[in-house]
C-alpha cells in the first residue's frame, strides 16, 4: 500500500498570493493513498526540508508529492530531501504550481482549483514511480568549440590551459572571426587585430589545441561527456602540411575577379588566397567556383609556381570522426540582409555602406589601405552621416524586434575616428536613444559629443536618395521638432546583427534549443546564461545573445569553466529514466533506431520459447541504458507499445491524463 | 490468364524437383471458381491444386513472416502490389530475405466476386476476358459485365510496378491508365467536419470487430497487438467510445501510417466493406503534401518520413494548418 505526503510551498508569496495553499494541503488529505500533507512558506529551505524529512520518517512515506515550482528549478533539491531520509530519490514528483499555476493565473479559486488538479495529477503518477537507481557512465576528456572568433578562441584557450585537448572547428579557411575584420575596439580604441592575433597565435602554438578550419560540423551523437562528432573536412584544395603561406600563388593566379568576402565583397581577391596577412593556419585555399582549373581543367598555375608543391586539384571533402566530453557552441553573427530597407538605399548607391564595410574602409589592412574613400568615385567624403538602428528595435517584421547592443557604441567610435583623422569631415548620427550601460561606455560617447564635435540627432531617417550625385538623407529631428535633409557623401547604416545561419544546423545537430531569432536559447536567462538546456552544450558570444568583444570574452571563459569542471571529472551520473524494451512484444523492426537521435538503440537475435517445447529466435531491441537520455521518442514510434521509459511509463502518463480529466 | 498460369506451374514444378526451393507459395482452387486461397506448395502432386486467375487478389507477402523463417528457400509469386509489402517487411527485418525467391508474375487487376453478385449475376462458374468485356458464366447462362466496375476496390486504382523481384513471368503489357488514388479521400476532406464525422460514424458503426483487417494486413505485424494486450490500457480504449470501434480504427491507422503501402487487403478482406483503405489513404496523402513523394516499400531500406528528421521537415504548425510542401 502507497504512503504518499503531499508538501505544497507558498514560496513566499509567490504561490500564495495567487494559490490559496492551505486549501490545497487541506483538500489533498482525503485523496486516496495521501497519509500526510501540510503547506510551507519555503519548502526549499532547511527547515521547509527537514519538515520533509521528519513527515518521511515519522509517517513511513513511500512517496511524495512537493507542489511547488517547476522541477527545473528544485526537483533535485528535494530529491536529495529523500534521499537523505532514506527514501529513493526517484519516489518524488514535483506539482509545478508557480510556473504553471499561480504566476499566469490572476484569479484564486481558478488558481486553487487549478493547482489541485496539478497536485492530484503528480500524486496519480507518484503511485505508480518504482525505484530507480543512477548508473555511471564515462568522461571523454576533450573539448570541441564551434566556431573560431574571438568567444571560440578565448574558450579554446582558456580549457587547453587547464590542460584538456580542444578542437576548434571553423567554417571559414582562418580562425579569427568578425573580430579579425574590425579596425578598432571601444572604449580603448585598441587596434583589433593587435589584440586579436597574439590569442590566435597563442591558438596554434598550444600543444592541446587542434584547430580545424575550412571543416563543418556534421553529425553528433553521443551525450554529456560522451560525444562523438563527425566533422567534414572541406577540400581546400591545397595541402595544409605542406603550404608555407608564402603567397606566390596569390600572385600567380590568372583569375583575380573573385569578390573578397573578408573585405565583405569591398574589392577583389584571386581564387587561392589567403583571407588575410595574419590569417591562422597561414594556408592558402582556392575557390573552386572562381578557379580556372577547378571549372574547365585547364590552367594549372599556382601547381606549377608553388615550391612546396602543397597544391592538390584532386583533393576531395573527408571525415573525420572524435569524441568530446563537452562542446562549445561559439558560431557568431552576422549582419542583417537590408533588401527589406529600400528606403536606406543600400542597393541602389555604392556610398551607402553597412558599419562593417566602414571597418574594412578605415582598416590599414583593407582595400583602400586605411583611407577614408568613399567607395563610388575614391573620393574622400566630406560629409558623412550615420543612421541607428537599422533593423534593430523594429517590430514592423522587417528587422529585428531586439537591440543589437553593439551600434551605438561602435558609432560612437566611428564618428570620432573619422573626426580625429579627417577633421575637416562633417558627422552626423541619427540615433532612437543612445544606450552606453557599461565600464568607460557612457565618457566615450560624451567625448565623441563634447570633444569631437559629432553632430548627434534625435530621430529616425525616413528616406536616402540621389540627387545630383549627392546623398540626400531626409530625417526627423526630435527636439527642434523639425524635418531635415542633409546633403552627405556617405551614409553608414548601424545594420542589426543576427546570429550566423548556420546556427540552426548547428543547433540542430546538437538538439540545443533556438528562439525565434535563432539565438541559442540559454538554460536559465539568469542562473545558468552559458549552458544549454541540452546538457554538456555550452554557449559562447553572439551566437546566444547580441553582445560586444568584452562580453563574449566574458561568456568564453565562462564557457570554459564549466567545460573544465565537467572535463575534470572522471564520471558523471547517468538519468536512470532509461528507454526499456519488453523483449516479449518487440518485433525488431528498427523503428525505434530510426528515430534514436542518441544511437542507444541495438538489436540482438534471441531465443524465445513458443511452448510445446518450441522455441523461435527473434531480433528484439536493447537500450545501451548509458546512452539513453530518456527523450521517449521510440516509445512513441513503437507499434506494439514494447517500449517504455523508466520514471515516465505509458502507464504514469496515462494515470497523469485520467487525473486531470477526473471530474 | 491460362497462359500466366501455365507458365507458372511449370516453374514452380522446376523449382520444387530441382530441390532449389523447399516450397512455393501461391494460390490454390478453392471450392468455387472465385475463392482460391492463398496457400503453401511443399510436392509436385500438390501443385494439382495451383491456381492464378482474376480472384487471386490475396497478397502473399505477410505469409512470409513466418514461412522465411523455416528451413530452406521459399519460392514466392508476388504481384506489383505484394512486392511493396515485400519491401516494406524486408526493411522491418520482418521477412529473411535470403530465405525468399521472389517471382514477379504481372497482374491484370483482379474481380470483386461481391461486385460481381451485386450485378445479379450467382452461381458462378466461370469468367473469361476480352479486353474490358468479362463474360461471366454460370449455371443460369452467361452474363456480359463492364471489367472497370468489378474490379477490387484496391485494384481501381493501381499503378504499382514490380519493385522487387528475382525472376518475373510477364507475358502481357498491362495497359497504362492514369487515375487519381486520391480521389475518394478529396472527397471526404472537402466535407464539413460533422459530415466527415457522419461518414465515419455509419462505415465505423458496421464493424464486426473480426479483426479482419489487422490480420490480413502486412504492416501490422506485431508479435502482439496492442489490442490483444491488456496490459497495453489501449484493449479497453478502443470499445469505450461514442461509437463501436472507432478508436480500434484510427489507432491501427496511425500505427500503419508511413508504413502503409496502400495494398487494399484491408477493404477487401473487409465482410462489412467498410472502405477502410480511406483512412490509410489519407495519411499517405497529407505525408506526400508534408514530406514529400513517398511510397512505402519502394526500398528495402533506409528510413521513412515519419520516423527521421531532415532539416526543414514540416514544423508542428505546418501541419496544424494543413500547409503541404
Amino acid at each position: 500500500m502507497q504512503r504518499i505526503g503531499v508538501f505544497i510551498c507558498w514560496c513566499g508569496s509567490n504561490i500564495a498570493a495567487t494559490v490559496d495553499v492551505q486549501k490545497v494541503a487541506e483538500v489533498m488529505k482525503s485523496e486516496p493513498g495521501v497519509v500526510y500533507s501540510a503547506d510551507y512558506q519555503y519548502m526549499c529551505s532547511e527547515n521547509g526540508q527537514q519538515l520533509i524529512k521528519q513527515a518521511i520518517k515519522e509517517h513511513n512515506l513511500t512517496g511524495i508529492v512537493v507542489g511547488s515550482c517547476s522541477p527545473r528549478m528544485h526537483e533535485a533539491t528535494f530529491r536529495k530531501t529523500a534521499e537523505a531520509a532514506g527514501l529513493n530519490p526517484y519516489m518524488v514528483e514535483i506539482a509545478n504550481i508557480r510556473e504553471h499555476c499561480s504566476w499566469i493565473h490572476k484569479d484564486m479559486d481558478e488558481a486553487t482549483e487549478k493547482a489541485i488538479i496539478l497536485v492530484r495529477t503528480a500524486i496519480a503518477k507518484v503511485k505508480l514511480n518504482a525505484p530507480l537507481m543512477a548508473g555511471e557512465s564515462p568522461v571523454v576528456k576533450r573539448a570541441l568549440v564551434i566556431g573560431g572568433g574571438i568567444a571560440g578562441i578565448q574558450a579554446a584557450l582558456d580549457i587547453a590551459d587547464a590542460g584538456f585537448e580542444v578542437d576548434i572547428v571553423e567554417k571559414n579557411a582562418t580562425i579569427g572571426g568578425r573580430m579579425a575584420q574590425l579596425d578598432k575596439t571601444f572604449p580603448t580604441l585598441d587596434c583589433s587585430a593587435c589584440i586579436l592575433t597574439p590569442k590566435m597565435v597563442d591558438c596554434a602554438q598550444h600543444e592541446k589545441i587542434d584547430i580545424l578550419s575550412y571543416s563543418e560540423v556534421e553529425e553528433v551523437k553521443g551525450f554529456v561527456g560522451n560525444f562523438s562528432v563527425k566533422i567534414r573536412r572541406k577540400a581546400r584544395y591545397v595541402d595544409e602540411t605542406k603550404c608555407t603561406g608564402c603567397k606566390i600563388c596569390m600572385e600567380k593566379c590568372p583569375s583575380k575577379k573573385g569578390l573578397n568576402s573578408f573585405n565583405m565583397d569591398l574589392n577583389t581577391r584571386p581564387a587561392i588566397h589567403i583571407p588575410f596577412a595574419q590569417a591562422i593556419p597561414n594556408v592558402a585555399v582556392i575557390d573552386p567556383e572562381q578557379c580556372i582549373k577547378l571549372k574547365t581543367g585547364k590552367c594549372g598555375i599556382c601547381q606549377k609556381f608553388c615550391g612546396a608543391g602543397a597544391i592538390d586539384y584532386e583533393q576531395k571533402d573527408t571525415f573525420i570522426e572524435r569524441e568530446y566530453g563537452a562542446i562549445v557552441v561559439a558560431t557568431g553573427y552576422k549582419p542583417i540582409n537590408l533588401d527589406a530597407f529600400n528606403e536606406y538605399g543600400y542597393n541602389d548607391n555604392k556610398d551607402v555602406i553597412t558599419s562593417l564595410e566602414l571597418e574594412r574602409l578605415m582598416n590599414a589592412a583593407g582595400p583602400t589601405n586605411g583611407v577614408l574613400l568613399r567607395p563610388s568615385d575614391g573620393e574622400h567624403p566630406k560629409v558623412i552621416t550615420f543612421i541607428q538602428c537599422v533593423g534593430s528595435r523594429d517590430s514592423s517584421g522587417c528587422g529585428k524586434p531586439y537591440c543589437s547592443k553593439i551600434c551605438c557604441m561602435y558609432t560612437a567610435k566611428h564618428a570620432m575616428l573619422i573626426r580625429e583623422k579627417y577633421p575637416d569631415t562633417e558627422v552626423h548620427v541619427f540615433y532612437i536613444d543612445v544606450r552606453t550601460p557599461g565600464k568607460n561606455y557612457d565618457e566615450f560617447y560624451r567625448r565623441a559629443v563634447e570633444q569631437y564635435g559629432v553632430d548627434y540627432i534625435k530621430g529616425m531617417v525616413g528616406k536616402v536618395y540621389n540627387e545630383n550625385g549627392k546623398l540626400m538623407v531626409q530625417g526627423s529631428n526630435l527636439i527642434d521638432n523639425e524635418q531635415i535633409t542633409i546633403e552627405s557623401d556617405l551614409v553608414v547604416l548601424a545594420a542589426a546583427i543576427e546570429p550566423e545561419p548556420s546556427v540552426r544546423k548547428v543547433a540542430t545537430l546538437l538538439t540545443a534549443s533556438i528562439d525565434t531569432n535563432n539565438f541559442l536559447t540559454e538554460s536559465h536567462a539568469k542562473l545558468r546564461p552559458v549552458e544549454s538546456p541540452t546538457a554538456g552544450v555550452y554557449l559562447a558570444g553572439v551566437c546566444q545573445g547580441p553582445k560586444d568583444i568584452p562580453e563574449t570574452v566574458s561568456q568564453a571563459s565562462a564557457c570554459a569553466a564549466k567545460v573544465i569542471g565537467l572535463l575534470a571529472k572522471d564520471k558523471l551520473k547517468t538519468n536512470p529514466c532509461v528507454a526499456i524494451p519488453d523483449e516479449s512484444m518487440c518485433n525488431g523492426c528498427s523503428q525505434c533506431a530510426n528515430v534514436c537521435a542518441y544511437g542507444a538503440i541495438t538489436y540482438e537475435n534471441k531465443e524465445f520459447r513458443l511452448g510445446g517445447g518450441k522455441t523461435e529466435i527473434r531480433r528484439v531491441a536493447c537500450v545501451n541504458p548509458a546512452v539513453c537520455q530518456g527523450c521517449g521518442a521510440c516509445t512513441v514510434t513503437c507499434p506494439s507499445g514494447a517500449m517504455d521509459l523508466k520514471g515516465f511509463s505509458s502507464k504514469q502518463i496515462m494515470s497523469e491524463v485520467e487525473a486531470i480529466c477526473k471530474k | 490468364m491460362k497462359d500466366v498460369e501455365m507458365k507458372m506451374k511449370e516453374r514452380a514444378k522446376q523449382l520444387l524437383e530441382s530441390g532449389e526451393v523447399a516450397r512455393v507459395v501461391g494460390w490454390k482452387k478453392g471450392d468455387f471458381c472465385y475463392d482460391p486461397s492463398p496457400a503453401t506448395f511443399e510436392t509436385v502432386e500438390e501443385l494439382d491444386n495451383f491456381v492464378y486467375d482474376y480472384f487471386c487478389g490475396a497478397n502473399l507477402s505477410k505469409y512470409l513472416i513466418q514461412i522465411s523463417k523455416k528451413e530452406g528457400k521459399t519460392a514466392v509469386f508476388l504481384k506489383p502490389c505484394d512486392t511493396y509489402s515485400f519491401n516494406q517487411l524486408v526493411k522491418e527485418h520482418r521477412i529473411n530475405r535470403e530465405n525468399v525467391y521472389v517471382i514477379a508474375v504481372e497482374c491484370m487487376a483482379k474481380f470483386d466476386i461481391e461486385k460481381i453478385k451485386e450485378k445479379g449475376v450467382s452461381q458462378i462458374t466461370g469468367v473469361e476476358v476480352k479486353d474490358k468485356d468479362v463474360k461471366v458464366s454460370s449455371l443460369y447462362g452467361e452474363t456480359t459485365l463492364y471489367k472497370p466496375e468489378i474490379l477490387l476496390t484496391k485494384c481501381e486504382t493501381c499503378q504499382k510496378t514490380h519493385q522487387v523481384k528475382d525472376e518475373e513471368i510477364i507475358l502481357h503489357e498491362r495497359p497504362e491508365r492514369d487515375v487519381d488514388r486520391f480521389a475518394e479521400v478529396k472527397k471526404l476532406e472537402a466535407m464539413t467536419e460533422d459530415e466527415r464525422f457522419a461518414f465515419w460514424k455509419e462505415q465505423l458503426s458496421k464493424c464486426i470487430r473480426c479483426n479482419a483487417c489487422r490480420n490480413v494486413c502486412p504492416a501490422c505485424s506485431c508479435v502482439k497487438c496492442v489490442f490483444d494486450n491488456p496490459a497495453s490500457g489501449v484493449a479497453a480504449k478502443a470499445n469505450d467510445s461514442e461509437f463501436e470501434e472507432k478508436l480500434f480504427h484510427v489507432i491501427r491507422a496511425f500505427h500503419v501510417a508511413g508504413r502503409c503501402t496502400d495494398c487494399g487487403e484491408c477493404s477487401r478482406v473487409c465482410p462489412q466493406h467498410i472502405p477502410l483503405h480511406l483512412l490509410n489513404r489519407k495519411f499517405i496523402k497529407d505525408i506526400d503534401g508534408l514530406y514529400g513523394e513517398f511510397q512505402a516499400g519502394e526500398e528495402a531500406e533506409g528510413k521513412t518520413p515519419l520516423t527521421s528528421y531532415t532539416e526543414g521537415d514540416a514544423e508542428p504548425n505546418d501541419v496544424l494548418n494543413g500547409e503541404a510542401k
